[in-house]
């Protein structure tokens, strides 16, 4: 059996590869869904766009559901915390999640176009909704969370909902939007042509400039903020409770990884590289490149959030010594195992498959095609 | 302690979005296999008309998934929003089947199913049919870890509770997989899917018939469907009488309410087909009884008493008392962690520590509960008769019903002559609804007579909630009814427009409407 330890470090990359996975995969989607109304002038736009996700989002989406469901099995007590606690706004995004599935299979089934704008909204809002408010749940783990254990471990949290629409939550909440934006206007301009990739194009330039600028902005505010820190000594390798440990609140506790391990600036400095080199590709027209540096960018962004608060997942606020960390949020030694083994073995062969998928529906959506397959697109 | 009316409106909430769910659910289960047959006789024959079949009802196929996938994602997070405490108590077993199943059958049923839509033309015939079997293969192994998951709550085996984790971890992963519940309740869910995707198909097959169109079509669809149909309903019912088996080792509480077994019988016990069961009086007036049929359901055995409702509550009576020992014993050992002598104590009476849990509904400190506390208690762990008695007789009212109309169509169909029938063609459109009823009642037997738990022995359904206020749970329940009724709304809406519209709807000019020939079926 693999150490706790190593698996426990283990879990916490594996978590940050599903948010990755969902960020390459079901976020190009979601920002060609924000795109949608935007980008697509006429009808025949819109449905090139739809088309264009058409084949894919469904599997798409399954990093988001199987990113849940692995921090059930993985992370129980994150699972448990920041669930409840966030209550209102994960029912915000299963809301206006509700709207895509429907909306990709119903809007071009009935020729109204009222019932057709309206589901494109309805894609729009369920495309942008979990975009945003995803990054406002980052933007409020990395300044801790009001919340608590009780002696059972039942968890309250004694914040307001309004209270996670902070400044910093809401400037995390604009990068990923904008992140996922600019990945899924590069993938939009992949698969189209005409006057809706050059749309992508530009929308691609401007959401990259947002990102970069606000990811830059949310450094400098991060270094000014206080972090946490475990104050108690810690046994990585042990079964134990997250209220056994002390933590305190300390300013620029979130650059210490950074100024132990200079190694890990990395990390960051990979989001703005991305970014900065999916602004080439498009200046040069290479689609295919700037997708893949928006993803790069994905990678940077997401992991500088997990690397500044290492090895803290779910900082408490208002209780620190309830907060989680990667060694007490964690399922058994047992538990974590057959996890990692299940996550080895399916990973690739998801990726396969699906890149299979991919291969089989390449080429570029268009109006002509739309047209000819009218009754069988979406 | 949480307010009651939290823990009601949780599984109010709970139940709505479940239910919800599982209106789409088997619809997908029986029709993708049906797809399936109808692509596989297409690739086999060469036969255009089978294509059509499975592209047209690929796309009422599709209507329905649409909304599976939607209320299905409810289903993902509702244990993390809205059962906080239940997911940090058994995460560590009950996460890993959620996880397999993100990984195992989501990802293949849905990548899959947006190349069975968009593929047709980029795609051989055989590549096409793998497509199609990867869809359905995908959604039935959903149903086997959702059901493995659902099964562990029924009959938690493979787990023990940790004092220091303060919760129930994995001890063997192969016992929760292999869980015998788990395996009948599979075979008897998806059969329940097969046979509402069935009975579908061959209800809308038969108001072609009727309107006397597209009989070509729909005289070839009415053939499998009955065919299917047939043989998922025996599967459904000899597996139900499977479930009843486990049931009666695994949760003896749930078969003595759902068969009102007031009291012990000497074996074999017989078999209430029907009865008014009386709460008060515990009694059943107008029994009509069978003699050793329960026995035998229940025990395989003609000598093995099943135990009524009167010896289950001295047994749990007597599981409660022990459980406060185990719950005070936890107590002292949290304070002093290290104390071996105290982990023993713990250790020889844990598994009664969710009886003792079962007080926490009405004292903080258990070795406080009064004996009044305690009577209520036990009342408690039986869960109420009469909802279970006649849903489950409902259920299998219904099971009779449609196994019949699927006999005589068969039989029809076999003999070629189930056009003619106007009363069989009109019984099978009149039938679409019944499996959709008998599946959710299917499920409130389930899960409603595991109650007062959430785990069966180990979690009462009472400790498991958030901490959420009732307030917060009136805005979410209603949000959730307004979005699903509406989302329903238009998924009935387009149902019944493509229901009608038939295969004229695919554009190949071959069908009702599109030209002479074809609206006369020639």
């Amino acid at each position: 059996m693999i150490d706790y330890e190593v698996l426990k470090l283990i879990w916490w990359l594996l978590v940050g590869v599903l948010l990755l996975g969902f960020a390459i995969m079901d976020g190009h989607d979601m920002g060609v869904g924000t795109l949608l109304p935007f980008v697509g002038k006429s009808d025949d736009e819109r449905r090139v766009i739809l088309n264009s996700v058409g084949p894919h989002w469904e599997g798409n989406q399954v990093w988001f559901i199987t990113a849940g469901g692995a921090i059930f099995a993985a992370w129980p007590l994150v699972y448990a915390a920041a669930f409840s606690g966030f209550y209102f706004a994960m029912l915000a995004v299963l809301w206006a999640l509700f709207f895509r599935p429907v909306g990709f299979d119903y809007r071009s089934k009935v020729a109204d176009p009222r019932w057709r704008s309206f589901w494109d909204w309805g894609i729009f809002a369920g495309s942008a909704v979990p975009a945003l408010v995803f990054g406002v749940a980052f933007g409020n783990v990395i300044q801790g969370v009001p919340f608590h254990f009780s002696e059972i471990m039942m968890p309250y949290y004694t914040g307001s909902f309004w209270a996670l629409f902070n400044p910093f939550a809401l400037l995390c909440g604009g990068v990923s939007l904008t992140m996922l934006v600019a990945h899924g206007a590069n993938y939009l301009a992949i698969r189209t042509e005409g006057p809706i990739q050059q749309r992508a194009r530009k929308a691609s330039v401007i959401f990259t400039v947002l990102m970069l600028a606000g990811f830059a902005l949310g450094g400098v505010m991060v270094a000014g903020m206080p972090g946490y820190v475990i104050t108690s000594v810690v046994d990585p390798a042990a079964a134990q409770s997250p209220l056994a440990k002390t933590v305190i609140q300390q300013s620029g506790a979130w650059l210490a990884n950074y100024q132990a391990y200079p190694l890990t600036l990395a990390v960051p400095l990979l989001g703005f590289a991305g970014g900065l080199l999916s602004l080439l590709c498009i200046a040069g027209r290479r689609d295919g490149l700037a997708f893949i540096s928006t993803a790069i960018a994905e990678l940077g962004i997401i992991f500088t959030a997990g690397v500044s608060i290492f090895p803290f997942v779910l900082p408490s606020s208002s209780q620190p010594g309830s907060s989680l960390t990667v060694w007490d949020c964690v399922s058994s030694q047992r538990t974590l195992g057959i996890m990692f083994w299940v996550a080895l073995i399916m990973t690739p062969i998801i990726i396969v498959y699906t890149s299979w998928a991919y291969r089989v529906m390449r080429g570029k959506v268009t109006v002509e095609h739309i047209r000819a397959t009218d009754r069988a697109s979406y | 302690m949480i307010e009651e009316s939290v823990v009601s409106l949780s599984r109010l909430q709970f139940a709505a979005t479940a239910f919800y769910h599982f209106l789409f659910v088997p619809l997908t289960l029986g029709m993708s296999f049906l797809l399936a047959i109808m692509e596989t006789v297409y690739v086999m024959t060469g036969k255009e008309i089978y294509r059509d079949m499975t592209k047209f009802w690929g796309k009422l196929f599709g209507i329905n998934f649409a909304l599976g996938v939607t209320t299905g994602l409810t289903m993902e997070f509702q244990f993390g929003t809205n059962w906080a405490y239940y997911s940090h108590y058994v995460g560590d077993i009950f996460g890993a089947p959620l996880a397999i199943e993100g990984l195992l059958a989501f990802f293949l049923e849905s990548t899959f199913v947006g190349l069975f839509f968009f593929g047709w033309d980029r795609l051989s015939k055989v590549g096409h049919l793998s497509v199609t079997y990867l869809v359905a293969i995908g959604s039935n192994l959903s149903a086997v870890l959702i059901l493995i998951a659902n099964a562990w709550m029924q009959n938690p085996v493979g787990a023990d509770f940790n004092p220091v984790t303060m919760r129930m971890e994995m001890t063997s992963f192969w016992d929760l997989i292999f869980n015998p519940v788990a395996q009948s309740k599979f075979v008897h869910t998806i059969s329940a899917g097969y046979v509402t995707g069935s009975a579908f198909v061959l209800g809308v097959s038969a108001w072609y018939l009727l309107k006397g169109r597209d009989i070509e079509f729909a005289r070839r669809s009415f053939r499998i469907a009955a065919s299917f149909g047939l043989a998922s309903a025996l599967s459904v019912i000899v597996l139900g009488d499977e479930s009843g088996y486990h049931a009666a080792e695994t949760q003896e509480t749930k078969l003595a309410a759902m068969e009102a077994m007031w009291k012990t019988e000497p074996a074999p016990a017989s078999l209430t087909v029907f009865g008014i069961p009386d709460e008060k009086n515990r009694t059943t007036h107008a029994e009509i009884k069978i003699p050793y049929v329960m026995g035998l359901i229940g025990t395989r055995s003609t000598d093995k008493v099943i135990p009524g409702i009167d010896d289950l509550e001295k047994k749990i009576a007597g599981r409660i008392d022990k459980g406060i020992t185990a719950v005070k014993a936890l107590e002292a050992l949290r304070r002093d962690p290290k104390n071996a002598a105290l982990l023993a104590d713990f250790t020889a009476v844990k598994a009664d520590l969710g009886y003792g849990l079962l007080l926490k509904k009405y004292v903080a400190d258990v070795s406080q509960a009064t004996p009044e506390m305690k009577a209520r208690a036990v009342d408690d762990a039986i869960p109420a008769v009469a909802p279970l008695f006649w849903s489950f007789r409902a259920m299998v009212g219904l099971s009779l019903c449609f196994l019949s109309l699927f006999v005589l169509s068969f039989w029809f169909a076999a003999r070629n002559t189930f056009i003619e029938k106007k009363w069989l063609l009109k019984w099978a459109v009149w039938g679409i609804p019944l499996p959709w009823i008998a599946c959710e009642l299917g499920w409130f037997v389930a899960e409603y007579g595991r109650q007062p738990w959430t785990i069966h022995g180990v979690l009462p359904t009472h400790l498991s909630t958030s901490a959420l206020s009732a307030g917060s749970l009136l805005l979410s329940l209603s949000g959730f009814l307004v979005f699903y009724t509406l989302l329903l709304i238009a998924e009935l809406y387009l149902m019944f427009k493509y229901a009608r519209l038939g295969p004229a709807s695919l554009g190949s000019g071959r069908y009702h409407l599109e030209n002479a020939t074809a609206a006369k079926g020639v």
